[in-house]
């Protein structure tokens, strides 16, 4: 840990990201960090509500269904996680 | 070249032009108002203390000062956060240090007796094992424990039967007993007496008559009993080998009881010590009497005793049988023989032993070492100094001749005073311990006291890492490390405590305990050197975990008496390690390690182990040890038991406050049997842990106390004395738990029995009465004709006499109930049976009526005071407050202040006579009654302007004036204060004497360098500059402004703070361009904290005159070439910025230039400072569309990212997120996006952090802007939902 990093939030980086969940580090990869886009994304769409209200009604569903089916999708966004064979 | 040429030609002629005008304009420096500036910084304490801490604390005034001057807008990060030199802790060298055991007193001091324990086995670690016979089990302790219990009630027994037999004796007149011979006397074979130690009672043996000694024991013990007289190796048979503390075990028999451990850490023996070393003849309960002694010691004359001289004591030093010239019969018993520190020099030898010595003689060894010093052989140079170059010749030595060195030989070398003193061995003198010598420790260790030399000597011993033993390496490595922790400056003990904490587990344990401890228990220890032993502790629990459970009950012997130290913060630090220490070793160990000690004999021992245990309760959760605490309470084999079981469960409640509430059923349903128990002791503490706990849950809980309700009530009807006191005051704090009806009930019941007690003689019983009828008065149904009916009369009988007033306590609680009574009866019902004792003739006594009365009228007005009242009222306060010869707490002035206040216009008759005394006592001889007098008009103020009083004030306010000449800095700021308020009520048009009087006098007291003047004086000043700056010319305003310079050095921040907005007023008031140039010119200084302070006025400055008036000046000021200059144009700029906010848009395009070249800086605090200032405008004119500007000061600010200088890399960030909020998250992620997978390591680091606190700062923001990532075999990276349209 550099001399600086023991000042700001930094400082513990563990911390941070237990409590930032999508806060990332120098060794995350594509699909991590994709991972992480992708739940942000639908955590907001689901957050605001006129948002909702138009993705409903372009894929015509109910809001209630699109909130959910977002929600679902959170769990896997991106599928499964890619084999890790370049360590 | 020509340019910089120009720039200089310019400056000069610039240079010229402003000493002209200075000397147009001030009509010259005076010199002696301004004096050279070379010698302006003299008398000034060049360093400020290191933290704030001292400034949070804001009292009264500076409070009152601090709410009148939330209007200006102060650069709080800054005065928060004041640079300070760097000597800071300079003054400290004045303090004397604090030793701890100059503070205790007998009761704390009884820790020194207790001895470290033993290691104890660890039985989760052995498992199903046997243990080790030679390791103490949980079993072997409690066996000690019940022989140690069963000899103190034989030898009670024992005394108890003497005492009567003598009695009867007494009674027949027989003749006395001939005194029984201790049995070693008939020996014969043990020369020495053997005296009662510190621990009489314990040390004496019953099998010889020993009920004798225990008889009269206060008596014989002696003040070398005190704190560190417990029986080390005695100094003459111990060799000289300092420091080795136990390295080899003692050879003692394999089951070793606590009385072979050592109370101080000079008791751990070397093996070369007398084969039976470790024993404390008489204190071992199994084998080694006294009449087996000499099979070993004989081959000397010495008997090997572990018994010192130290111990021995007068009394019994009678009746010893003389030796020939062995006892020195010379010295006057009580004089501690031989003791080296009373002879002449102390050898080195004597030094080196390890007994611990007395503070006194430290005190004689540092005296000693300086003499030394100074009386030291003069070298050649020295020599060679003092004698002319010729007719001098320097001659060869004879080749036999060899200087003695070492104060011990030449001592030695004449006979001692004691002719022949058999006990005295010379000691092994060796030749690498040149104490004496001030020598610099080896190897950057710090400086050694006299006192660290037992702990430390033998880091003195140069010795080669090869010789040593891999132990020894290691045991000297820690004790190297411990030093640097005790005495090293605060970096060497940084890293010390680092290096300590990272190798705890390779030290091991043991190591580390067996030297931390003993340093710990050392009599000369200090505050702050046991606060950085206890952090090493703390620190190495953490890494030992469960490693330290053979060693918990060591360190509870050390550590517990923290518990009840009455430094609060050393408190604190007590509980602290208790409770990382019962996480680390677990509760079973805990239980096991502290079992032993709740029935022990010693009450000491009993008390600090139930805080102890309150405060593992606290750190495990009081569920968990509730069924221990059970079995505890309801022991059937000891009293002692039951006590402690019972006071755990009140420390409990003390310590954890309303936590106690889930388990307020159990822990009152364990101990509710305390109340009818057969021991008295438990019965008082079984009422008084109630207490504890219904205060502690108040104001829920009643349910849980129902079953001890009947059981209290019959308790204060049969018991007396001490018993009844605790069971009132636990029924005290159960009643404003109940219901209004059942408390109004109760309290009447329990009225009759307090109404009884209030004669009580006992000044506990009426501490406590007063409390309970402070609480009974407080609860809802208590009505208030009762109280008055009922209580007042006998309660104003009883205890508002002169007596009450002499206790500090008593005083406290008697105001405390009067106030909480008057809340239900009203002002005048109390202050008319008082407000006759305001002319009592009792001093204390007049104090306690106006406390009282203060308290009473500022809880409820003056409403109900009626004319006839609020004269007697007047008069008495008025008498009071003349009569008043010394008064610190200034209790008097506050009640005139509170009562005139309260009163308001009803004063209005009254106020010349007020006024009157105050002039008449403003002229008084008496500082302190000057100084009262000037207060008093200060609090007043507001009220005579109620009143219509202007004239009356002008009058004053010309007497104050008048009385500026003043002295005693202290009256002169209460003057100033005085003449403050006055100004601040009737306005700068009306004051006498005018405005324009009254500056050019303030003036030179602005250089007066108390603190109370100085506040006061800005104070006043600033409102002057502030409401009638028109009033005094400009040129006195310019003197001001120089004088207001050296203020900024103030230590107070509330001076600093008016002195800076003051220079704001001040610009208001004549302009902005002298003194902006004043304050430019001030930038060039050395000083940090003054050019900081200057860069805020010039901020200030700028924000009240607007900052174009500023801004050019400055920015002309940033081509200085000079770093102080550019930097502190820097800084004003990024406090303008912060500021006047969003009034920064209009100048971000002109400081643009100036900040692009300072970004580019090869200076760092010129990248740092600019990239605060660019943060600063960011936020101020985000949203406002300045968007171009910043985007390009974004370009400059990013490369920065990769400093590491923690200020500048800190700056840099938060410039970075100040143009997140301007610019959006947006562009910022496309900076970072650059670098987020970069192929180096180091570089991605960076670009997360900057990800990071971008993505903590905008995440949602983050969602629309996001890189479109492509699908990826199985992966879907594509967020197909923001492709949506409609």
């Amino acid at each position: 840990m550099q001399a600086s990093d023991r000042f700001n939030i930094n400082s513990q980086l563990e911390h941070l990201q237990a409590r930032y969940v999508g806060t990332g580090h120098a060794d995350l990869n594509r699909f991590e960090w994709a991972v992480n886009i992708q739940r942000d994304s639908y955590a907001s769409y689901i957050g605001h509500g006129p948002l909702l209200a138009y993705f409903a009604i372009a894929e015509n569903e109910s809001i209630g269904r699109e909130m959910y089916n977002f929600m679902q999708k959170m769990l896997l966004p991106c599928g499964l996680p890619p084999d890790k064979e370049e360590d | 070249m020509e340019i910089d040429s120009d720039i200089a030609r310019v400056q000069a002629e610039r240079r010229k032009a402003e000493e002209l005008a200075a000397l147009s304009v001030a009509g010259g420096f005076d010199t002696d108002l301004y004096g050279g500036f070379a010698n302006r910084y003299e008398g000034y304490v060049k360093s400020i203390p290191v933290n704030d801490a001292d400034e949070e604390e804001l009292d009264p005034t500076e409070r009152e000062v601090v709410r009148k001057l939330s209007s200006y807008t102060a650069p709080k990060s800054v005065l928060l956060d004041l640079p300070r030199g760097e000597n800071g802790d300079a003054e400290l060298g004045f303090r004397k240090p604090q030793r701890i055991i100059d503070r205790e007193d007998d009761y704390r001091a009884r820790r020194h007796s207790r001895p470290i324990s033993p290691e104890r086995t660890d039985a989760f670690a052995l498992g199903d094992k046997t243990p080790d016979a030679s390791l103490r089990t949980y079993a072997d302790v409690m066996r000690e424990e019940a022989v140690r219990r069963g000899k103190e009630e034989t030898l009670r027994l024992i005394a108890k039967k003497k005492q009567e037999e003598e009695e009867k004796r007494k009674e027949g007149g027989g003749a006395p007993l001939k005194p029984i011979k201790p049995v070693q006397q008939s020996a014969g074979a043990v020369p020495g007496p053997i005296g009662p130690t510190a621990g009489v009672k314990r040390r004496n043996r019953w099998d010889q008559a020993g009920a004798e000694d225990a008889s009269k024991k206060p008596k014989v013990s002696s003040e070398w009993d005190a704190p560190d007289s417990t029986p080390g190796p005695s100094r003459w048979d111990a060799t000289p080998t300092p420091g080795r503390v136990g390295i080899e075990a003692t050879p003692t028999p394999a089951r070793r009881n606590r009385w072979d451990e050592t109370p101080t850490p000079g008791r751990f023996v070397d093996s070369d010590a007398t084969p039976a070393g470790g024993m404390t003849p008489g204190a071992t309960p199994a084998g080694m009497t006294w009449d087996a002694t000499p099979k070993v010691g004989i081959a000397t004359p010495t008997p090997k005793r572990q018994r010192s001289r130290w111990d021995e004591t007068p009394a019994t030093m009678g009746s010893a049988t003389p030796m020939s010239g062995a006892t020195p019969s010379t010295f006057t018993p009580g004089v501690t023989p031989l003791g080296a520190a009373d002879l002449a020099t102390p050898t080195p030898g004597h030094i080196a032993l390890r007994t611990p010595m007395t503070p006194e003689q430290y005190n004689a060894l540092r005296w000693e070492r300086d003499i030394e010093e100074r009386n030291r052989p003069l070298s050649d140079e020295e020599l060679d100094a003092m004698f002319p170059q010729e007719g001098y010749k320097i001659l060869e030595p004879p080749a036999s001749y060899v200087p003695i060195r070492t104060p011990a030989r030449k001592l030695l070398a004449t006979p001692t005073p004691v002719g022949g003193t058999p006990m005295y061995q010379i000691p092994v003198e060796d030749r690498t311990q040149q104490f004496d010598v001030p020598k610099d420790a080896p190897g950057g260790l710090p400086f050694l006291k006299p006192e660290d030399y037992q702990y430390f000597g033998s880091l003195l011993n140069e010795k080669e890492d090869e010789e040593m033993s891999p132990d020894e390496a290691k045991e000297r490595k820690i004790m190297k490390l411990l030093l640097k922790v005790k005495n090293g400056s605060p970096p060497q003990r940084k890293t010390a405590l680092r290096q300590l904490t990272d190798k705890a587990r390779e030290f091991g344990a043991w190591a580390l305990f067996n030297q931390i401890l003993p340093l710990l228990m050392s009599p000369t220890l200090e505050d702050q050197e046991r606060h950085l032993l206890v952090k090493v502790i703390d620190r190495i629990l953490y890494k030992l975990d469960e490693l330290v459970r053979p060693y918990v009950h060591k360190i509870l012997v050390v550590i517990e008496p923290l518990l009840i130290d009455e430094d609060y913060y050393a408190r604190v630090e007590g509980r602290e390690i208790i409770s990382n220490l019962s996480k680390a070793a677990g509760l079973a160990t805990m239980i096991a390690a502290m079992r032993p000690d709740i029935d022990n004999i010693d009450e000491y021992v009993r008390n600090t182990t139930a805080r102890a245990f309150s405060v593992v309760a606290s750190a495990l959760g009081i569920p968990a040890l509730l069924p221990f605490l059970k079995a505890v309470c309801q022991s059937k084999k000891s009293w002692q038991a039951r006590h402690t079981g019972i006071k755990i469960c009140q420390q409990i409640a003390i310590l954890m406050g309303c936590a106690v509430l889930p388990h307020l059923k159990s822990l009152v349903e364990i101990m509710e049997h305390g109340l009818n128990d057969e021991n008295q002791k438990v019965r008082t503490i079984t009422a008084l842990a109630l207490a504890a706990l219904a205060e502690a849950s108040a104001p829920y809980g009643i349910e849980s106390f129902d079953s001890v309700l009947k059981p209290l009530w019959k308790g204060i009807r049969t018991h007396r004395g001490k018993v009844l006191a605790a069971f009132l005051k636990a029924i005290g704090f159960i009643i404003p738990l109940m219901d209004a009806m059942y408390a109004s009930y109760y309290t009447k019941e329990v009225m009759v029995i307090l109404i009884r007690e209030f004669q009580s003689p006992d000044e506990e019983m009426k501490k406590i009465v007063l409390k309970v009828v402070k609480q009974c008065v407080s609860t809802d149904g208590v009505e208030a004709d009762y109280i008055r009916a009922e209580i007042l009369p006998d309660f104003f009988r009883n205890f508002w006499v002169r007596r009450m007033a002499l206790d500090r306590r008593n005083y406290r609680q008697l105001v405390d109930t009067t106030v909480e009574i008057a809340n239900k009866v009203g002002t005048s019902d109390i202050i008319g049976r008082v407000v006759e004792d305001l002319k009592d003739e009792s001093e204390p006594y007049r104090r306690m009526v106006m406390e009282s009365i203060e308290k009473v009228v500022a809880n409820l007005g003056t409403s109900d005071i009626d004319a006839r009242l609020e004269e007697l009222l007047i008069d008495g306060i008025l008498y009071a407050f003349q009569e008043q010869t010394s008064d610190d707490s200034n209790v008097m002035l506050n009640g005139f202040g509170t009562v005139v206040n309260a009163l308001g216009q009803r004063v209005k008759p009254y106020l010349p006579q007020i006024c009157g005394t105050i002039k008449w006592r403003l002229n008084n001889k008496s500082a302190k009654v000057r100084q009262q007098a000037a207060d008093l008009i200060a609090r007043i103020a507001v009220v005579m302007k109620q009143c219509h009083e202007e004239q009356l004030m002008g009058h004053l306010g010309v007497v104050l004036y008048e009385y500026l000449g003043e002295e005693y800095p202290e009256v002169l700021g209460s003057i100033l204060g005085a003449l403050k308020a006055i100004v601040n009520v009737i306005g700068m048009t009306k004051m006498t004497p005018p405005i324009k009087d009254l500056l050019p006098r303030l003036t030179p007291i602005l250089k007066n360098r108390h603190e109370k003047v100085q506040e006061n004086c800005i104070d006043l000043v600033g409102r002057i500059a502030d409401r009638g700056a028109e009033f005094v010319p400009a040129r006195e305003w310019m003197r001001i402004c120089f004088e207001l310079l050296e203020m900024l050095k103030a230590h107070k921040k509330g001076i600093r703070r008016a002195t800076v907005n003051t220079f704001g007023y001040i610009a208001k008031a004549i302009g902005p361009q002298d003194v902006l140039a004043t304050l430019l010119n001030n930038l060039k200084v050395q000083e940090r904290q003054n050019r900081v302070c200057t860069t805020v006025a010039i901020a200030i400055v700028a924000e009240t005159c607007s900052p174009f008036t500023v801004l050019p000046a400055l920015m002309n000021e940033y081509r200085v070439p000079e770093l102080n200059v550019q930097n502190g144009v820097l800084k004003s700029l990024s406090f303008l910025f912060e500021y006047i906010g969003e009034m920064g848009k209009d100048y971000i395009y002109a400081v643009t230039p100036l900040l692009e070249d300072a970004l580019m800086d090869r200076d760092l605090v010129h990248r740092q400072t600019a990239a605060s200032a660019v943060k600063h405008m960011a936020l101020g004119v985000a949203g406002l569309g300045c968007e171009d500007a910043l985007a390009h000061l974004l370009n400059y600010v990013w490369p920065n990212i990769f400093e590491t200088s923690p200020h500048v890399i800190n700056a840099v960030m938060e410039a970075v997120e100040g143009l997140r909020v301007a610019l959006g998250p947006c562009i910022v992620l496309n900076y970072c996006c650059q670098g987020l997978f970069h192929p180096a390591r180091k570089v991605r680091e960076v670009y997360w952090k900057v990800y990071n606190s971008l993505y903590i700062g905008a995440q949602d923001g983050l969602v629309a802007v996001y890189p479109i990532l492509e699908d990826d075999g199985n992966n879907t990276y594509s967020r197909p939902e923001l492709n949506m349209f409609i």
